[in-house]
């Protein structure tokens, strides 16, 4: 009976997630092309990842999509959740209108941007030739390619921590921010001594899996770039999938895929050891 | 804009099937993995002793569907037992698609390879040794080069299907209102440079060549380089002739030429400017005939300018699936598709690229029509050709090659430092 309703989400999950996982990690024993034959290598493509600037470039570039995505759409956010905590007539609407770009395909999305950002054609660049500023070439320059995809990214998720903080702020207890307030404290002090402390749950929640969803970000990157010019918004998986589909090289993808995985589950595991040092759940 | 090597590559690929080609793909790779992918569409035959053959191709989509549809019919005439069923995918995707269903098992039984690619596809086991057919069969009717081009190790692996030349189009009327002579065959580098600056004007630019492999590859021919050296073990195109091509390249974005932030990703960009009468002189291929019947100006073409001639020739071949359960008839496909006298009349009569055939006359036809009028120029580009440098990992070293060409015209890295740097990288690659 367990098994019975177990089944609808264990089956695709061991179907379409763990079974290719461990075909993937299979596969990265191996050297193969797609099209030939599998031939057994060890660990070679393990050790041959260590020596590869393409793979260290595509890890540094996350890494830096993270740093810029992260506190962006973090702080947005919040301001975005403090701001309609605030509002009391059409709370509702404004959240839904917030969170429809978090539901919209990515591909829409990206290519919405794409022609935002267009360094010619794009309103952006045509806004700032108004106010006398010559825009970037934005995605087409390889400076500005990597923060074209982060504000696309930003924009995209701004909806969805948006709801988990709002959801956080309104369990923020009444009684001890109206308490505070007879104290004298003002409202920075409330925010910075109370708010923010009950909030810290939902932002460990948000900050978790915004890293996680960072590393693995391709989608908008694919579209937007193709990991272009020259390489400069080149990240993980979009080099997996160039070794992949581009170059034939499965083995060298595959190994790159757990690895990148690895990652995850450290970087994952340490914040969840850390959080005992600043969330609270009183 | 039928499909061929070097401009699409340049072009973004369509912007949508980004997207979709990465779904399809990661849910290919799913089904690859847990093994579910092993229906085969190879081995369809239906009631009435029919025979089904597949048949995936990249350069018909799309002026020339029509066409091929053609010569499907005339093959279905011809052999009442087999029915041919063609699939067609951009250039910019056609490779991706092929090579996910020939490790899902879903091979076509058979498809179109573009030289560079032919390569690696029988290196790899997946193409059927035509061998056993061909030595019953008389191949006379081939160019012989080009049948032997498509041999390894003595074995056919596929047979010649077209090919194509790139060459110099050029805007008669912008060069009569510019007052500037138009391009003959003797043009140099510096000719086809100083004509560009008195072409561009508001609006109009004067010259297209995408800065990337296949035109850095054959200016290095034309510079007097070469790509490899002697041993084929190392990679030479940074000694001074590849510092000369690749600063000839780079001329003309911003100058003459739009630059990647003008493009914007647009699609068929230089294509359409240069339908619209705004582009003097554009780089490109003779599969742009079909695509240019019907733009209101004159326009002809001339072999490309440079003071040593060299120009880039590309070869399509078609071949069977190893996997085929069908090869006889995939064969009889093949055959009828290369070397008829109906696909030979079709691709004369709609400029749709060359038949490899031994025999003139065959398509002697093609040379007679306009425009453009100067179709002698294709087989001055013919005599000239210089090989499309091709190793076992082909994609990266093409990649390396265009990423350093990029780092140079965004002046992220000098010229001769990026050329360095990329034939370290290709050299490494060989080995």
């Amino acid at each position: 009976m367990v098994l019975f309703f177990l089944a609808p989400s264990a089956v695709p999950l061991v179907l379409f997630t763990l079974v290719p996982m461990v075909g993937s990690l299979w596969v990265s024993l191996h050297e193969w092309n797609l099209i030939g034959t599998m031939r057994w290598v060890g660990l070679a493509n393990y050790a041959a990842l260590l020596s590869d600037g393409d793979a260290w470039r595509a890890l540094l570039n996350t890494v830096l999509y993270i740093a810029g995505y992260l506190p962006l759409v973090y702080i947005g956010g919040l301001g975005l959740a403090v701001a309609l905590n605030r509002v009391t007539r059409g709370r509702d609407l404004f959240r839904s209108v917030y969170f429809l770009p978090v539901i919209t395909s990515w591909v829409v999305v990206a290519l919405m941007w794409k022609w935002l950002l267009n360094p010619s054609e794009g309103i952006v660049n045509r806004l700032l030739a108004l106010m006398g500023i010559e825009g970037p070439g934005w995605w087409t320059s390889e400076e500005w390619a990597l923060p074209s995809v982060i504000l696309a990214s930003a924009w995209k998720d701004l909806g969805f921590v948006m709801v988990i903080l709002l959801a956080g702020l309104q369990a923020v207890p009444r009684d001890v921010l109206e308490a505070a307030r007879v104290d004298g404290a003002g409202a920075w002090r409330r925010f910075r001594d109370i708010t923010f402390p009950l909030l810290t749950p939902s932002t460990f929640f948000v900050v978790v899996i915004s890293l996680i969803n960072g590393f693995q970000v391709f989608d908008q990157v694919y579209v937007m770039t193709g990991g272009g010019p020259a390489g400069a918004s080149e990240v993980v998986v979009e080099r997996v999938y160039d070794l992949t589909f581009r170059y034939g090289r499965v083995g060298d993808a595959s190994a790159l895929s757990w690895v990148l995985f690895l990652v995850v589950l450290i970087v994952t595991v340490v914040q969840v050891r850390l959080q005992r040092r600043w969330v609270s759940y009183d | 804009m039928t499909a061929n090597s070097l401009f699409h590559m340049f072009h973004q690929e369509g912007l949508m099937s980004r997207g979709r080609k990465a779904m399809a793909a990661f849910a290919l790779v799913a089904l690859v993995a847990t093994g579910c992918a092993k229906g085969s569409a190879t081995q369809e035959s239906s009631a009435a002793g029919k025979t089904t053959v597949k048949y995936f191709t990249f350069s018909a989509a799309p002026d020339h569907v029509t066409d091929l549809d053609k010569i499907v019919k005339a093959f279905e005439t011809a052999n009442p037992t087999i029915t041919v069923r063609v699939e067609t995918a951009p250039y910019a995707d056609y490779f991706t698609k092929l090579q996910t269903a020939v490790a899902g098992g879903a091979a076509p039984d058979t498809f179109e390879l573009n030289y560079e690619n032919f390569v690696s596809y029988a290196t790899s086991g997946a193409l059927m040794d035509m061998s056993a057919e061909t030595a019953k069969d008389d191949l006379s009717a081939y160019a012989a080069k080009s049948v032997e081009a498509f041999k390894r190790d003595g074995k056919q692996f596929a047979l010649p299907a077209s090919y194509s030349a790139v060459v110099l189009f050029y805007n008669k009327d912008l060069f009569d209102k510019a007052g500037v002579d138009y391009p003959t065959a003797d043009w140099t580098w510096d000719d086809e440079l100083a004509a560009a600056r008195k072409l561009t004007a508001e609006g109009v630019y004067g010259d297209f060549q995408p800065v990337q492999f296949f035109e850095f590859y054959k200016t290095l021919a034309q510079a007097g380089g070469s790509f490899f050296s002697g041993d084929g073990k190392q990679a030479t195109f940074d000694r001074p002739e590849g510092v000369a091509a690749a600063k000839f390249l780079l001329a003309k974005p911003g100058t003459v030429m739009p630059t990647v932030a003008d493009i914007g990703g647009t699609p068929d960009f230089d294509t359409n400017l240069f339908k619209k009468g705004k582009l003097a002189m554009w780089h490109n291929g003779i599969w742009q005939f079909a695509g240019l019947k019907d733009v209101p100006f004159d326009w002809d073409v001339v072999v490309e300018p440079a003071s040593t001639k060299a120009s880039a020739v590309f070869q399509n071949a078609v071949a069977v699936s190893a996997t085929t359960k069908n090869s006889a008839a995939a064969y009889k496909w093949l055959r009828f598709l290369t070397s008829s006298e109906v696909t030979a009349q079709t691709r004369v009569a709609t400029s749709w690229e060359l038949p490899p055939l031994a025999d003139p006359k065959a398509y002697a036809g093609y040379f007679e029509q306009t425009p453009p009028a100067n179709r002698k120029a294709i087989l001055q580009a013919v005599d000239t050709a210089t090989p499309t440098p091709v190793i076992a990992r082909q994609q990266e070293m093409q990649d390396i090659v265009t990423k350093a060409l990029e780092r140079a015209v965004s002046g992220k890295s000098k010229v001769e430092d990026a050329l360095r740097e990329a034939a370290k990288e290709v050299t490494a690659l060989i080995k």
